[in-house]
């Protein structure tokens, strides 16, 4: 892609709306978040395993749309999170965790069909989401994340959402927040 | 305090099981070195080993071991360790070898466990090292029933399957296609995460604690089963069973439906027709396979020590692998029909996904309370108080109306029997007492 103005307004644009998108999480505004989510929703989040030099293309990942990964949702699934958390007895989030969502990193990797009229943008990013819980717990969750975004009047909607956490055994007791 | 004789810790007469067991570090070393080095331990399944050199590297209470099918098809458990200074021979989770190279230095093994190279032997070792005294460590004992596969480190352990006795019809219903053929699974992931919490509140909870329900209000309120209505988190496939919760002497326990002569299909699946469709067949066929055996609808059960399963919805193996007194690494094998319609699949993992392990929607709720209950047990005050074993003392049955010591209401018999038969392993007693062979005198009077 030609890293022209054009390029740098799209890239300010998208990196507004991705914290913007991360406030309203931190801010525990769940129902204004899950309006950001297209109705086609991917929501996805591998397992990674520990493999062999030369198998990590093959066989790193779990993958989307078979077997057992830690995510692998539609819009209803994530939406029940949502309406979970919002019951106020789901007790793995009552009382609420503390949670920040740091966007870093981003790139836009994929513009269609053009930057100057962008429909469909794919970002790619790293996250680093910090989970404080009750008095002592704490769990940092890092990772790569690759959104696609589609062009929603003067914003966006999260139409996929691919997260590789650099874990293999999950070192945290639960995913119960939302990423 | 864990200087107490072990039957003052566990009062299973009085119900009262003191705190010391789920948090001290004495307790779980004794654990570790009296109960995870005789009891028999799920391992893995064949699926994730089918072919000759396949591997999958699991653990054995705190040890990782190899589990893998040599050159010649025969399967193998190992301790995952080079026999001359310890290194972890194999740190990828699961593949295909036909050697297993140490990283340190260099000696390698066959996937029959023998060592093979030695580097520079004729120069360094000769006429010192012997290398067929010097395999992998190897269980003494390995047994795989309906492809699920189970190894011992205690070579004098009895038959698998007369250990796990009685609640082998309960498993069996976890591990049979959906339609009664026998066996016939497949795994098709495994999770793993680190649960801050003595492994016992995991192992008991699948014994049967119906009881901890309310803890999951909020699943049932939004309702997240394959059949989307609110109020649930499962279809109901059960109506007009009898709920039985049952000990068995060698420790298991299960919460199973047992349901009446004749039953019929309840529908689930509402979102699926292909799904239901498939269901529906299944749960005729089962029935006329398995005929009376087909009555026993599984819930959930735990196999002793730390073999945990869910029966239906989901479906799957757990196995609570001890870290420390206060630290468990949970790990969940998923399993559907082998031979089921990828549809069916489909929707089956995706509700195991909501349903179950850390990003569960059920499960996280059992996680919270299991991490809470170990951090609030761990002070010196509250070490001084047992937890409370009382409810439903004495009543159940025996062998009615199925084996086993069977209650109808919920009960704290199944845990009161699982922590008797876990002192008889503290103690160190012969195969006889683990077995519970003196805990079933009326069925074999019937018998
Ligand atoms: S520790 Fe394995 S070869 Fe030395
Ligand atoms: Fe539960």
């Amino acid at each position: 892609m030609k890293k022209d103005l054009a390029y740098y307004e799209l890239k300010q644009e998208i990196e507004e709306f991705l914290y913007q998108e991360a406030d309203l999480l931190d801010a525990r505004d769940f129902k204004n978040w899950l309006d950001l989510l297209a109705e086609d929703l991917v929501y996805f989040m591998p397992i990674r395993r520990n493999v062999k030099f030369g198998e990590h293309g093959e066989r790193e990942n779990t993958r989307q749309g078979e077997g057992i990964s830690w995510f692998d949702e539609d819009k209803w699934t994530v939406t029940k999170r949502v309406e979970q958390i919002l019951t106020g007895v789901h007790y793995a989030e009552e009382p609420l965790s503390r949670v920040a969502h740091l966007v870093t990193n981003v790139r836009l990797v994929d513009v269609r069909p053009s930057v100057e009229a962008p429909i469909e943008v794919t970002v790619s990013s790293r996250f680093l989401v910090h989970q404080n819980r009750v008095e002592y717990e704490n769990h940092t969750f890092i990772g790569r994340r690759t959104d696609t975004l589609r062009r929603n009047g003067d914003s966006w909607l999260i139409a996929r959402r691919e997260l590789i956490l650099e874990q293999n055994v999950l070192l945290a007791k639960n995913l119960s927040i939302l990423f | 305090m864990t200087s107490l004789p072990i039957d003052q810790m566990i009062d299973t007469e009085n119900g009262l099981i003191s705190r010391e067991i789920f948090v001290s570090p004495e307790f779980h070393k004794q654990e570790l070195e009296k109960l995870f080095t005789r009891a028999w331990l799920f391992v893995g399944h064949e699926s994730q080993i089918a072919k000759p050199g396949d591997f999958f590297v699991s653990r054995m209470g705190d040890a990782s071991v190899i589990l893998c099918r040599d050159a010649q098809s025969k399967v193998h458990v190992f301790l995952n360790s080079c026999r001359h200074r310890g290194m972890k021979i194999c740190r990828y989770e699961q593949g295909n070898t036909s050697l297993f190279v140490c990283p340190y230095h260099s000696w390698s093994y066959t996937t029959d466990g023998k060592l093979q190279g030695v580097p520079m032997f004729r120069a360094l070792y000769d006429g010192t090292l012997d290398r067929s005294q010097w395999p992998l460590i190897e269980v003494p004992k390995l047994q795989i029933y309906k492809s699920t596969v189970w190894a011992s480190w205690d070579p004098e352990a009895p038959d698998l399957l007369a250990y796990l006795g009685d609640a082998a019809d309960h498993l069996d219903q976890v591990l049979d296609c959906r339609d009664g053929r026998p066996g016939g699974s497949e795994v098709i992931g495994v999770q793993k995460w680190i649960l801050p919490s003595n492994w016992k509140f995991a192992a008991e909870n699948f014994l049967g604690d119906t009881y901890h329900n309310p803890s999951h209000r909020s699943v049932d309120m939004i309702g997240i089963g394959p059949s989307g209505q609110k109020g649930h988190r499962r279809d109901n496939e059960y109506a007009k069973g009898q709920h039985v919760w049952i000990g068995f002497p060698a420790g298991h326990g299960v919460h199973s439906v047992h349901m009446p002569e004749q039953f019929d299909y309840q529908p689930g699946y509402a979102q699926y027709p292909e799904v239901e469709e498939y269901f529906r067949h299944a749960f005729h066929e089962r029935q006329r396979r398995q005929g009376a055996k087909a009555r026993i609808m599984p819930f959930t059960g735990n196999l002793f020590p730390n073999t945990s399963y869910h029966g239906r919805q989901p479906r799957g193996l757990c196995v609570w692998h001890p870290h420390s007194p206060t630290e468990t690494e949970a790990w969940r094998f998923f399993l559907v029909d082998a031979d089921a319609p990828a549809v069916v699949k489909d929707v089956l993992r995706r509700f195991y996904m909501r349903y179950s392990g850390p990003a569960g929607m059920t499960e996280q709720d059992d996680m919270e309370n299991w991490l809470y209950a170990t951090e609030s047990s761990k002070g010196t005050i509250a070490r001084r108080y047992p937890f409370n074993y009382q409810m439903s003392m004495g009543a159940y049955k025996v062998d009615d109306p199925v084996p086993g010591f069977v209650s109808t209401q919920i009960t704290d018999q199944t845990p009161r029997n699982y922590y008797r038969v876990y002192a008889r392993y503290m103690k160190g007693e012969a195969w006889d007492s683990l077995l519970g062979r003196d805990l079933a005198p009326l069925r074999q009077a019937a018998e």
